[in-house]
């Protein structure tokens, strides 16, 4: 086993990791206060001028009609085409898209990588239809989805860098980020196109690492594009970069999250719940150490008088 | 430093004033507005300096007593720290630690918050009233203490802010200085909510360390807890408002009409914000006149708490807004009503059905709705007859934020104005869409110091902008017009705005709720029922 397939295997399980770990973090999270923002999605007919069930007269007695279907666009428009950041910060949307877009290319393209190597694996003939269609689908994936990080990322550090705006409220880090993107992608473009035009190197390298088998890369500029390429995906997870888990929370747990309570349901199990929680807040009108149904019920004055 | 300069770390600087504030930096408003100029905002004198913090802009909102020595200042900053702490706890803070996590741990800066936030841009671009601006503040704070790697990480993430007094003191006045509107967060690609970030920072510094405006808390919820209201209204008051109440009613309209109290088992316990029984008794009697004409079942409560349905708690402490709707809750049980209608209001709507819904349990968890959606049911279904040429008349309409924003109730109250007010007209941007009024979170019951000229001027710029253009063909004072508000906090804030800016005298706009059009409208009470005095 090389160095580098070490590497890409603890890249995979880290970045895995944290993302999972990530999720976990928010999922565990209590039951909130309902805090949900209009428009919400998935209202039935409402959801274009941002209506909600509350506009019909005893609205608890009306089934709840939940338009999946709307809430799929939406969210496909706000994945694949960054709706938010198109409509409210257009020249944003010009580095920004094309970045994000990018960066779904690469993640199929990797993808590709592993299914043309598992393809072989489960004796794929290599002439064959069907990885010679992953190896057309990866040259495509592969080389617009890193020129569209690479042209993206630039783009984003130079507007980061030049908009006295956003350059007061960037920490370093956020610099670094970008300037890792572009270090890795231009790297990769490269050296693909220079070396491995056919990415037949690296699909045999892929093949290699998920058989557990050595693989010999025996350009020191392949291996520098794998070493950072396993880099930076452990990495991401790691930052603020993965706000795609936070988002999928943003939106259905609090910004679209309008399910309703009805008595005895099972959100008021989960209530009841946290209400049993002891809370520790320390001003003089809050009981110490008491539970949120105690507190949260007994009135006492500034000075801690009932 | 100019205003439009200051970084998030320079909220610690040792100096007397962040910010000077300067009026000419204040947006233009449109005509017959174009020449309209600010007197500058009051300053605070040196003497009161020396006893309340006004080292942010020189506005004093949220009344911070300066310590009166280090040590003292000290323990309210290991104080707030230990506050920030709580804030990510599931046990102090379950009601909204999922929806702070997010927003705190996820922003990518990317600013496109900035242009929806109506103060940010009334002021000039203040940097300090930038959405992300306090957002940020919090942040760099809770990284450079949460942060486990140390000082090298906390560099390189930004988490460089200093916890100072002076940092402490300015950002519990900077929470005060967003409305809580949300505008941010609807516009925020990530679902970022720096509005909630704002609450969560007033949450802290009242929860933790005792600091609060008064009118939210001293005058506000604990008023309201002990004495009833927060208007100071006990039961005994309240029942000789109600008496007046029927006399005035007899008095405009001849009709003889005895408001029910505490009818057990009624269809409808309506709560008004109490605010309305002082202010503005026509919406209290308009609703009591709809009501018996419609021959509704309904009844208004006298308990303790019952009568008031304002929770200032929403806006900045979540145990006093849990006692405060609690309190509501067990009165609606108590009556046995089948629902409870909440009157025009928009906090209380959003503290008795949204945030609410996770609040009232079991027995207590009684149906509450919209006064807007049962008006339009008594007016799109003519179970009262209106005749709309007695509101012919230049009508608008504001949406208050938590009614549209936050709870996605938009179209009853169109449907309804489009029935009874032949020139109704819509304001823009509207609905969900809409601009605060610059009243939100409290802001229209904080009337000490100087802090009411900051909310004429910078606050309320753009929701008074809104208003002169929705009515630019008719802005003349040879035309009444009508600015319809369906909500008590929001209606004081927007009298407030046309007294500053003189639109009574000047353009003939008064503004009111949207009951009081409906009476006016309907065929079975004598014509007149709107007066033109502006109060
Ligand atoms: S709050 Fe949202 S819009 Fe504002 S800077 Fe952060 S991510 Fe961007
Ligand atoms: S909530 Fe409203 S006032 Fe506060 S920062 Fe956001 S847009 Fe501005």
């Amino acid at each position: 086993m090389e160095f580098w397939q070490i590497l890409t295997y603890a890249g995979a399980a880290v970045a895995l990791g944290a993302i999972v770990l990530r999720a976990v973090r928010y999922a565990g999270t209590p039951i909130h206060l309902r805090w949900e923002l209009y428009p919400v999605a998935h209202e039935k007919g409402r959801a274009d001028y941002g209506g909600s069930i509350f506009e019909e007269l005893d609205w608890w007695t009306k089934p709840r009609q939940v338009d999946h279907l709307n809430e799929l666009k939406e969210m496909a428009e706000e994945i694949l085409f960054l709706k938010g950041v198109y409509l409210h910060n257009r020249k944003l949307w010009v580095f920004s898209f094309p970045f994000h877009f990018g960066l779904y290319l690469v993640t199929a393209w990797l993808a590709l990588l592993v299914v043309a190597a598992t393809g072989r694996v489960a004796g794929a003939d290599p002439g064959g239809g069907f990885i010679s269609a992953c190896m057309l689908a990866i040259q495509v994936t592969g080389y617009a989805g890193l020129a569209l990080v690479l042209t993206g990322s630039i783009g984003l550090l130079f507007r980061r860098m030049s908009n006295p705006d956003i350059r007061r409220y960037s920490a370093p880090v956020e610099f670094i980020n970008l300037a890792f993107f572009i270090v890795t992608t231009g790297v990769a473009l490269v050296v693909q196109a220079m070396y491995d035009p056919a990415f037949k190197g690296l699909t045999d390298y892929m093949y290699s690492t998920i058989t557990f088998n050595q693989a010999v890369l025996p350009d020191m500029w392949m291996r520098t594009e794998v070493v950072l390429g396993s880099l930076l995906v452990a990495y991401i997870p790691l930052t603020r970069m993965a706000h795609f888990v936070a988002k999928y929370f943003l939106y259905h747990d609090v910004r679209w999250a309008d399910e309703p309570n009805p008595r005895g349901g099972k959100i008021e199990g989960r209530i009841k719940q946290a209400f049993g929680y002891r809370m520790d807040w320390d001003a003089g009108h809050i009981q110490k150490n008491g539970t949120w149904a105690e507190v949260g019920t007994e009135v006492i004055d500034d000075e801690g008088e009932k | 430093m100019k205003p439009q300069e200051t970084r998030p770390k320079d909220i610690c600087l040792d100096c007397r004033q962040l910010v000077e504030l300067d009026v000419g930096d204040i947006t233009k408003l449109p005509p017959p507005y174009d020449d309209w100029v600010d007197e500058p905002i009051a300053e605070v004198p040196d003497e009161k300096r020396e006893r309340f913090e006004a080292s942010l802009d020189g506005v004093i909102g949220n009344v911070i007593p300066v310590p009166g020595t280090e040590e003292e200042k000290q323990a309210l900053v290991e104080k707030f720290l230990v506050g920030i702490d709580k804030l990510f706890s599931k046990e102090d803070n379950w009601t909204f630690l999922q929806p702070f996590l997010l927003s705190i741990e996820n922003c990518v800066k990317c600013n496109t918050c900035a242009d929806a936030c109506p103060i940010f841009e009334a002021s000039g671009r203040v940097e300090i009233y930038r959405p992300l601006f306090r957002a940020d503040v919090l942040r760099r704070i809770a990284n450079r203490k949460r942060s486990k790697l140390g000082a090298l990480t906390g560099r390189l993430t930004g988490a460089d802010i200093p916890v100072t007094w002076e940092t402490v003191a300015r950002l519990a006045d900077l929470a005060y200085r967003c409305t809580l509107c949300r505008r941010c967060a609807q516009d925020c690609p990530m679902g970022i909510d720096n509005g909630l970030i704002a609450r969560e920072i007033r949450k802290l510094f009242s929860q933790e360390l005792g600091i609060h405006p008064e009118e939210l808390h001293g005058a506000g919820t604990m008023k309201q807890l002990h004495v009833g209201s927060s208007t100071g209204m006990n039961p005994m008051a309240l029942a000789d408002i109600l008496e007046f109440a029927e006399e005035d009613i007899e008095e405009r309209t001849g009709l003889n009409i005895k408001i029910p109290v505490d009818k057990a088992g009624a269809d409808i316990l309506i709560m008004h914000n109490a605010g309305e029984f002082l202010s503005w008794p026509e919406n209290l009697q308009a609703f009591a006149i709809m009501f018996e004409l419609a021959g509704l079942s309904w009844t208004i409560a006298s308990d303790l708490v019952g009568y008031d349905s304002v929770n200032y708690g929403l806006f900045y402490d979540d145990i006093q807004y849990s006692r405060v709707t609690l309190k509501h809750a067990e009165v609606a049980r108590k009556l046995g009503v089948k629902k409870v209608v909440m009157g025009e209001c928009g906090h209380a709507h959003k503290a008795f059905m949204a945030t609410g819904d996770r609040m009232w349990l079991g027995e207590s968890n009684i149906p509450r709705e919209s006064c807007l959606t049962l008006m339009e049911d008594l007016v799109c279904n003519e179970k009262i007859m209106v005749d709309p040429s007695r509101n012919d008349f230049p009508v608008t309409l504001h949406d208050p934020c938590n009614i549209t924003r936050s709870m996605g109730i938009v179209m009853p109250q169109r449907k309804v104005l489009k029935k009874i007010a032949p020139q109704f007209r819509e304001m823009t941007p509207h609905g969900v869409h809409n601009y605060c009024c610059g009243g939100g979170s409290g802001f229209a019951i904080m009337q000490s110091n100087n802090f009411p000229d900051w909310r004429m001027r910078i606050a309320g710029r753009k929701k008074f902008a809104q208003i002169i253009s929705a009515f630019d063909d008719c802005i003349g004072p040879e035309t009444n017009k009508y600015v319809c508000a369906p909500c008590s906090n929001c209606k004081g804030q927007i009298r407030d705005l046309l007294t500053y800016y003189e639109a009574w005298d000047r353009c003939r706009i008064l503004y009111g709720g949207l009951v009081e059009l409906v009476v006016n409208a309907m065929v079975d009470v004598k014509e007149g029922f709107l007066e033109w005095d502006f109060h």
